[in-house]
């Protein structure tokens, strides 16, 4: 295989990814509301009972509004590392991973093409919720748009590749339900997504350090600064870190001489 | 210099397309396949009999290398499906026993899908997919979305799919089951004339006896193991039945009473 037919292999499952989206328009309508509705309605609930005082990278004092919007850009690709990856595995509908690990390219590739295709589709939702939420009033600076791309594009990755070791090693989740609850609800609300950590502090040191080992927390914080022109080196370094262990550990799963495929055919 | 060459063709012409040799496998402490080896020649017909739950899917997945066997060996035209594993999936196509399209996107986006996962151009795959569609009676649906049809329909396209990238070796596990007696034909006609024409080998997986034609190589698999394997005349004379479905009872009671 040449380095030009790697390429269109990437082009193609990118492909699917954008087709499938647009096409399933529940999920497409689903993965905007969902983050509108905190926005909304929650936030607006919430507005008089939580003061956020002045922390980095805000400079003055902030709506609660403003504070959560960057956790809710995070969810939007937690959801979505979560669906493009296990959707695959627990459709019984299409199979469709099976289609994708026959083709002759090395395995390793493969995963990675579908973890890309994951993130450029989250990308573009994360942009849209961002226009949506600019009149509520959600209005990072201009440069903020710009400067929120790569920490988007490495959130993503971190957050797909969590999808894909989830797929490869986790049997008992069996339906999307499983994995909100064991999954996208802990990782959200024991994350700096809707209140400061500082908070959290103050009411459960066990659960601040809980806060702070978890993932979410700092995808959250390193969109939430670069949104603001600043690059958070800390949280970015941590997310590289989980995103060659998840990947690593994923490639693991999918390989397959560990018999970890095997082991879940087997179960079936 | 001229012999080198005719040797080499002749290595290549015996070259078998499919080669399992005493391949094991068990999931846990369950074993599901036990020793089992087979070949199936280019142009050769090769149909794979079990009842459900004879381990055929699992044979299945251990060429298309979704996984490794614990024992044995496994080569596609030469090439060992764990250390080449490219060349040897390049030269397969196949059709799962679970329908694999993609429901919301259209018959073609399916085919350039595939056509993209072996490093096919665009511009190359097209005028493929319209080909093989239109071998398939399927060409006027190409921009359909596959949700709109039907269960044969669905199976046609899988086919034409796993034929795009100009495939040597073609699995198809169970591919006819839920499909009505038109469709089933079809599909059947369809691959034979694959075999005869273009010397595609097949190996068809089937619990379904009267898919094995008179000019059909026939491997029984019972419960992990092959009883029987050859051209459908010889298995049938040495089991000792009158005919195929007797031969394949016979074998499979002779196995259960041991």
């Amino acid at each position: 295989m040449t380095a030009v037919q790697y390429g269109r292999c990437l082009d193609g499952v990118i492909r699917r990814e954008g087709l499938r989206w647009v096409h399933q328009r529940g999920r497409f309508v689903s993965a905007l509301v969902r983050p509108l509705v905190w926005l909304v309605i929650f936030a607006a609930g919430f507005h008089f009972v939580l003061g956020v005082s002045i922390i980095p990278p805000y400079q003055t004092y902030v709506p609660y509004e403003v504070y959560i919007a960057p956790g809710l850009v995070a969810m939007i690709q937690l959801f979505q590392g979560m669906q493009s990856s296990l959707s695959m595995v627990y459709d019984r509908e299409m199979g469709s991973m099976k289609t994708l690990l026959v083709s002759p390219f090395p395995r390793w590739f493969l995963l990675t093409a579908k973890l890309l295709a994951g993130v450029a589709v989250s990308v573009v939702q994360a942009y849209i919720f961002l226009a949506i939420a600019w009149f509520w009033e959600i209005a990072p600076p201009a440069s903020g748009y710009l400067a929120v791309l790569p920490a988007l594009v490495l959130s993503g990755l971190m957050l797909g590749a969590l999808g894909l070791v989830l797929s490869s090693f986790i049997r008992q989740l069996e339906n999307f339900a499983g994995v909100m609850n064991f999954v996208i609800f802990p990782m959200f609300f024991t994350s700096s997504a809707l209140y400061p950590l500082w908070r959290v502090k103050q009411s459960s040191l066990p659960l601040y350090w809980v806060s702070e080992v978890n993932p979410f927390t700092h995808a959250t914080e390193l969109i939430r600064f670069a949104l603001y022109d600043q690059f958070n080196a800390v949280s970015s370094l941590v997310l590289a870190g989980y995103l060659l262990v998840f990947m690593a550990v994923a490639v693991l799963g999918y390989d397959p001489g560990r018999g970890l495929m095997a082991r879940r055919a087997g179960a079936e | 210099m001229l012999a080198r060459v005719e040797e080499r063709a002749v290595a290549a012409a015996q070259t078998e397309a499919l080669a399992v040799e005493r391949v094991s496998h068990a999931f846990g402490g369950r074993r599901v396949l036990d020793a089992v080896s087979l070949t199936v020649r280019p142009g050769e017909f090769s149909v794979l009999l079990g009842l459900n739950g004879a381990g055929k899917t699992t044979l299945f997945a251990l060429i298309t290398r979704l996984y490794h066997s614990g024992a044995g060996r496994i080569a596609v035209f030469g090439h060992d499906i764990r250390r080449h594993s490219s060349a040897a999936l390049a030269r397969i196509g196949v059709v799962f026993q679970q329908p694999t399209l993609d429901l919301d996107l259209t018959v073609e986006q399916n085919c350039f899908y595939h056509a993209s996962l072996h490093g096919m151009a665009r511009r190359v795959a097209a005028p493929c997919i319209a080909a093989e569609l239109e071998r398939v009676g399927l060409a006027a649906r190409r921009r359909d979305r596959v949700r709109q049809l039907s269960g044969g329909q669905r199976r046609r396209v899988e086919l034409a799919r796993a034929l795009l990238h100009r495939p040597s070796l073609l699995l198809m596990d169970e591919p006819t089951v839920g499909l009505d007696i038109e469709s089933r034909q079809f599909l059947l006609d369809h691959v034979r004339l694959l075999c005869r024409e273009q010397g595609l080998a097949v190996l068809w997986a089937t619990h379904l006896i009267d898919e094995a034609d008179a000019d059909a190589s026939v491997v029984i698999l019972h419960r992990g193991r092959i009883l029987a394997t050859g051209p459908r005349e010889r298995v049938v004379a040495q089991a000792g039945g009158e005919d195929l479905k007797a031969a394949f009872d016979r074998l499979v009671h002779a196995e259960a009473v041991t």
